[in-house]
C-alpha cells in the first residue's frame, strides 16, 4: 500500500480549473434571455420615503421593468430574518425591527435598497436608475455605538434606545464576590473596530422563474444554499422549497459575508417571475461596502480580579454591539453565543459575568465575519491578561502558565465544556519558534537605532461547529447544526459524496475526498464531491464556523455503513460469512484465505444484484448519515507577534510573527497552513490596517473602496512561522478540530500587545495606522516633558 | 455601437461594443473568456489582469475600443497544447490560492514580473504585487509559487 492519503500535502483536485481560467463564478453565469438589474439605493443613512417615482425609469431605453417595496408589499411577500432568537436578562424577547427586501416608508442606512430596475443591458439599468426619483426627508442619523441608547433618533419603533436585546451570561454573584475579595483589579477599554469583509468575489445572484414548471432557480454566491432556499421559501414566501433550487456554483471567497439572506438575491428571484425573464445582479465593490454585512463593532469595557499570587478569581465584561440598522441572518448570535461564551480563554477561571447591549444605528448591518465574536472575545481576554501581566511586573507567558487549564474536561462559568487540550505545549513550541529568550538583546539592538520594539501574546482558544442541535436550539438558534453527507458507489467503483458543507476557498473536493479515498483504499481520481445545489444534496446546513469537521464527520459515518453494506455483499460473493469479513487497502478478504474482491468488484455485484438474496439485502450501494456533533471543537494555540515601530513615522513593521496551532489530527497539512495564514493575514489586517469608519453627523461611508478601506497587501504582511501541536479531539472520529477562523480569531490580540509594549502605553485601539501610532509616541513625549 | 477586432489568445476576434465598454467586459461579455474576473470598480484589485502586447495591464482601465487591433492574452490562452505554464503549475504545487478568485490576475500579473525582472526575490515580489489583491491567502504561498517559478523558468532558459 502507498503512503497514508489522510494527513498528507496532496495538492487540490480543484485547482486545475481556477489556474485555468475555468472556475464558473455566479457573474461568469449567463442564462438564455437573461436581463440584468441595478439598484436604487439610499444615498441618506436616514430619511423618510415622500415618494418613489419610477416613471420616467420604465419609459427608458431598454427597461424591461422597475420593482419598488410597494410591489414586494403588493406580493404579501416576508421581509428579511434573524434566524436567532436572544432572550434579554428580564426575561424579554429581542426587540426587531422589521426588514423589508425594498424599503416601504423609511431608509436607514446609505446604501438601503429602494428600487431595482431591470434592464436588457447592465448598462441600460444603470443609466435608468438615475432617472427613478425619490423623494427623501432627512432624519438626523445615530452612528456611533456608544451613543445609540441616549440618541434622540430612533432606527426602529419596535426597539424603544436603539437597544435590540440587554443579554447577560455567567454567575453574576460569585463574579461579584470574586471582585470583593480581591488583591487587585485591572480595568480596560477596548473597542473591536468594524470591518469590511471584502471577499474578493462580490455578492452576485441570478434568478430564473421556468413558467413551465412554476418553479425558480437562483444562482447566488452563497456558503449555503441550502439556508437560503428555506429562509426564501418558509420565512419570505417566493416559493415552496420544492419549487426554488438554489445553486451556489464556485464562490470566491466569503468569510462569512456570504452566509447571510440578502435583499438583491430575494428580489431578483422575485422579479424573475414578474419580467419573466432571468434577472442578473452582480455587485460592483461599492456596493459590497455599502451592503455586505459589515463585522464586529464593539465597544467593551472589562475587569479581572486577581488574588495576591496573581491567580485570577474573576472577569466582568460589559459590551456595547453595534448591529447596524437591520438585524441581518445570524447578527443577534454573534455578539451572544459567540462571543460570551469564550471569555475564559484557556484560563481556569471561576467567575464571569458578561453583559452585551446590541443596538441599532444607520449604518450596514453587521454580522458574522470570520471568527465572528470569537476573535472580539479574544481580543477581550487575551489584552487584558497582557495588561494585568505589566501592571504585576510579571513575565506575560509565567503568568499565563499560572492560570492555564490543566485538567479535562474542563466546564467554564459560560457554557462551554473544553473536552481536550494542551496549552502549556503549544506556548511552548511558540516560544522556541519565535526565539522569545533572544527577545531582549533584539530590543536592546532596535532601540540603538532608534526603534521601538514589542512583544505581544495570544494564547487562544476557539469553538468550532457550531455544533450539538439541541444545544443551540435552547440558545435560540430556529436551525440545528448537523451536516449531512450521502456516498453513492457507482457499479464500476466511482464515489459520489453528495456534502451539505459548500466549499468556497477551503479546498473540500480535496479533503473531502482524502477522507474516502483513504478510507476506501481507493485513487483520489474515482471520488467525486459535489456540493452547493440544491439538486444534488438532500440538505445541508453549509460552511461557516469552521465546521467542515462536522461535514467530514457525516461522510466518515456514511462510509461506515457503506463499508458494512459491502461486507454483507462481499461475503454472500465470497461464500463466506459476513463476520469473515476484513475489509483492507481497498479489499474484502475472507481472513486467513487468499479469497478476495477489489472494492470496485464488490460495487459491481452490489448492483448487479445476482449473488446475494435481495429480500436481505437491498442492491445498490448508497448510504448517508445526518451527523450532529455531539460538542463544539476546540482548537487553541498560541501565537506571538514582535513589532518594530519607527519613531519618526509611527510605521509599525511586524518582524516575526509565531503561530502555534493545536487543530487535532490534521486531514491535509497544506490547506490547514494555507487557512492559518489565510486568517493571520485578516487579523493583521484588524489590527493595523483596516476599519470601516461612517461619518458621525452624515452617517456616509467614509471607507467606501479600496482608496479608503485600506486591505492588507502582500508588501503589509510577512512571512509567517507556523506550528503545530496535536491533542486529537475525542468528540469525532477522525480527532480533528476547525482550522478556518483561528487565524483570524487569536492574531489581532497578539499585534496589539505587541505595538502597547512596544509603545509603553495601556489603551491603543486598533487599527495602529502609521498617524495614530505617531500621534501616541508624540502625546506620550509631551507628557513626560 | 462601433466594432472593434483584436487577437485574443492568438485567435482573431471582434464585436459591437459601446464606447464606454472596458476591455474586460469586451473579454467576458462578447468573447465568454470568463477567467478574467471583476474584483473593484477603481482599478485596484488586480483581478482582471491580462496581457496587451505582452504587457500587463488591468483589462478593467482600458476601453474595449483602445484595444483595437493589439495582442490580448488571458488567462485562457496561457497554457499552451495542455501543458500548464509554469507560474500556473507553481501556484499550485505551492497552495497559492484558494477560492481562485484573485488566482487569474495573480498569474498574469506573475508571467509578467519574472520577464521583467530577472533576480526576484521576496521582498521584490511584495513590492511587485502591489496591485494585487488576495483575501484568502495572506499572499505567503503567492510569493512562495512566483518565486519558485521565477527559478525554473530560469534554470529552463540557463
Ligand atoms: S477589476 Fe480591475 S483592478 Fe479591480
Ligand atoms: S484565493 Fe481567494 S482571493 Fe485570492
Amino acid at each position: 500500500m502507498t503512503a497514508p492519503v489522510i494527513g498528507a500535502s496532496i495538492r487540490r483536485k480543484e485547482d486545475h480549473r481556477f489556474i485555468t481560467g475555468q472556475g464558473r463564478y455566479t457573474d461568469d453565469i449567463n442564462r438564455h434571455g437573461q436581463t440584468h438589474a441595478y439598484f436604487v439605493r439610499s444615498p441618506h443613512a436616514h430619511a423618510k420615503l415622500r415618494g418613489v417615482d419610477t416613471s420616467a425609469a420604465r419609459a427608458a431605453k431598454g427597461v424591461v421593468g422597475v420593482l419598488t417595496g410597494a410591489d414586494l408589499a403588493a406580493d404579501k411577500l416576508g421581509g428579511l430574518i434573524c434566524g436567532w432568537m436572544i432572550t434579554s436578562k428580564d426575561g424579554t424577547p429581542m426587540k426587531a425591527g422589521a426588514h423589508p427586501a425594498l424599503a416601504v416608508d423609511t431608509v436607514r442606512y446609505v446604501g438601503d435598497h429602494i428600487a431595482i430596475v431591470i434592464a436588457e443591458t447592465y448598462g441600460q439599468a444603470k443609466d435608468a436608475a438615475e432617472l427613478v426619483k425619490v423623494e427623501y426627508e432627512e432624519l438626523p442619523p445615530v452612528v456611533d455605538p456608544a451613543k445609540a441608547q441616549s440618541d434622540a433618533t430612533q432606527v426602529h419603533a419596535e426597539a424603544p434606545r436603539n437597544t435590540i436585546y440587554q443579554w447577560e451570561i455567567g454567575n453574576k454573584p460569585e463574579t461579584e464576590a470574586a471582585f470583593a475579595k480581591a488583591a487587585q483589579i485591572v480595568k480596560l477599554d477596548l473597542t473591536n473596530n468594524r470591518l469590511i469583509p471584502n471577499a474578493m468575489e462580490p455578492r452576485a445572484c441570478v434568478g430564473e422563474y421556468d413558467d413551465a414548471t412554476s418553479g425558480y432557480t437562483l444562482y447566488v454566491t452563497s456558503q449555503n444554499p441550502h439556508v437560503a432556499r428555506l429562509v426564501m421559501s418558509a420565512f419570505i414566501g417566493i416559493a415552496p422549497e420544492h419549487k426554488l433550487r438554489v445553486v451556489a456554483p464556485d464562490v470566491g471567497g466569503g468569510f462569512g459575508s456570504k452566509i447571510f439572506i440578502y435583499a438583491e438575491e430575494v428580489v431578483c428571484t422575485w422579479a424573475s417571475k414578474k419580467v419573466r425573464r432571468p434577472v442578473k445582479w452582480t455587485a460592483e465593490r461599492s456596493e459590497s461596502f455599502l451592503s455586505d454585512a459589515h463585522g464586529r463593532d464593539h465597544v467593551t469595557h472589562a475587569e479581572l480580579a486577581l488574588d495576591a499570587d496573581a491567580k485570577m478569581l474573576g472577569l466582568r465584561v460589559k459590551t456595547i454591539a453595534n448591529l447596524g440598522a437591520y438585524m441581518s441572518t445570524f447578527s443577534s448570535s454573534v455578539p451572544t453565543y459567540l462571543y460570551g461564551t469564550l471569555l475564559s480563554g484557556q484560563y481556569d477561571l471561576s467567575a464571569i459575568y458578561a453583559e452585551v447591549d446590541a443596538v441599532y444605528t444607520n449604518t450596514a448591518p453587521v454580522d458574522a465575519y470570520r471568527g465572528a465574536g470569537r476573535p472580539e472575545a479574544t481580543y477581550v481576554i487575551e489584552r487584558i491578561v497582557e495588561e494585568a501581566a505589566r501592571q504585576l511586573k510579571l513575565d506575560p507567558v509565567a503568568f499565563r502558565r499560572k492560570n492555564f487549564v490543566r485538567k479535562f474536561p474542563h466546564q467554564t462559568p459560560v457554557i462551554m465544556n473544553y473536552d481536550a487540550g494542551d496549552y502549556d505545549a503549544s506556548l511552548d513550541a511558540a516560544l522556541k519558534l519565535a526565539d522569545y529568550a533572544g527577545f531582549p538583546a533584539r530590543k536592546a539592538a532596535a532601540k540603538a537605532q532608534g526603534k521601538l520594539r514589542g512583544l505581544g501574546f495570544s494564547t487562544y482558544i476557539e469553538a468550532c461547529g457550531l455544533a450539538p442541535s439541541a444545544a443551540v436550539g435552547s440558545l435560540g438558534a430556529g436551525v440545528g447544526l448537523w451536516e449531512s453527507a450521502e456516498v453513492r458507489v457507482t457499479p464500476t467503483g466511482g464515489v459520489e459524496v453528495f456534502t451539505g458543507a459548500h466549499s468556497h476557498g477551503q479546498g473540500h473536493e480535496t479533503t473531502f475526498a482524502q477522507v474516502v479515498a483513504g478510507r476506501l483504499g481507493i485513487p483520489m481520481e474515482n471520488v467525486e464531491i459535489i456540493h452547493g445545489d440544491t439538486n444534488s444534496v438532500q440538505f445541508g446546513m453549509g460552511t461557516y464556523g469552521s465546521r467542515a469537521a462536522v461535514g467530514l464527520t457525516a461522510v466518515s459515518r456514511a462510509l461506515d455503513k457503506i463499508e458494512a453494506k459491502a461486507k454483507k455483499i462481499a461475503a454472500h460473493v465470497l461464500e463466506a460469512s459476513a463476520a469473515d469479513i476484513v475489509f483492507e487497502n481497498g479489499e474484502f478478504k475472507v481472513a486467513g484465505t487468499d479469497r478476495k474482491l477489489a472494492f470496485h468488484e464488490v460495487a459491481l455485484n452490489a448492483y448487479v444484484a445476482h449473488k446475494f438474496p435481495t429480500s436481505e439485502i437491498e442492491p445498490g450501494l448508497k448510504e448517508s448519515v445526518f451527523h450532529d456533533p455531539t460538542n463544539f471543537t476546540f482548537p487553541a494555540g498560541t501565537h506571538i507577534c514582535e513589532v518594530e515601530i519607527d519613531p519618526d513615522t509611527g510605521v509599525t513593521t511586524i518582524v516575526s510573527f509565531t503561530a502555534v496551532d493545536d487543530f487535532g489530527n490534521v486531514i491535509n497539512p497544506m490547506i490547514v497552513e494555507g487557512q492559518v495564514q489565510g486568517g493571520i493575514a485578516q487579523g493583521i489586517g484588524q489590527a493595523l490596517l483596516e476599519h470601516g469608519v461612517y461619518d458621525k453627523d452624515s452617517g456616509q461611508l467614509i471607507t467606501g473602496s479600496y482608496m479608503d478601506y485600506t486591505m492588507p497587501r502582500a508588501d503589509d504582511l510577512p512571512s509567517y512561522k507556523l506550528g503545530f501541536t496535536v491533542t486529537p479531539c475525542p468528540s469525532n472520529p477522525l480527532g480533528m478540530k476547525g482550522c478556518g477562523e483561528a487565524g483570524a480569531i487569536a492574531s489581532p490580540a497578539a499585534v496589539m500587545n505587541a505595538v502597547t509594549d512596544a509603545l509603553g502605553v495601556k489603551e491603543f485601539n486598533m487599527p495602529a495606522t502609521p498617524s495614530r501610532v505617531w500621534a501616541a509616541i508624540h502625546r506620550t513625549r509631551a507628557a513626560a516633558e | 455601437m462601433p466594432s472593434v477586432a483584436m487577437t485574443v489568445n492568438g485567435k482573431a476576434a471582434s464585436g459591437e461594443v459601446e464606447t464606454r465598454t472596458l476591455l474586460v467586459h469586451f473579454l467576458r461579455e462578447n468573447l465568454r473568456l470568463t477567467g478574467t474576473h471583476v474584483g473593484c470598480d477603481t482599478s485596484q484589485c488586480g483581478a482582471c489582469v491580462v496581457h496587451v502586447n505582452g504587457k500587463a495591464v488591468k483589462s478593467c482601465t482600458m476601453l474595449a475600443v483602445q484595444a483595437e487591433g493589439a495582442q490580448v492574452t488571458t488567462i485562457e490562452g496561457l497554457a499552451k497544447d495542455g501543458t500548464l505554464h509554469p507560474v500556473q503549475a507553481a501556484f499550485k504545487e505551492h497552495h497559492g490560492l484558494q477560492c481562485g478568485f484573485c488566482t487569474p490576475g495573480m498569474i498574469m500579473t506573475a508571467v509578467d514580473m519574472i520577464r521583467r525582472i530577472p533576480n526576484l526575490d521576496e521582498k521584490t515580489i511584495r513590492s511587485e504585487l502591489e496591485g494585487n489583491l488576495c483575501r484568502c491567502t495572506g499572499y505567503q504561498n503567492i510569493v512562495k509559487a512566483i518565486d519558485a517559478a521565477s527559478k525554473e523558468m530560469k534554470g529552463a532558459h540557463a
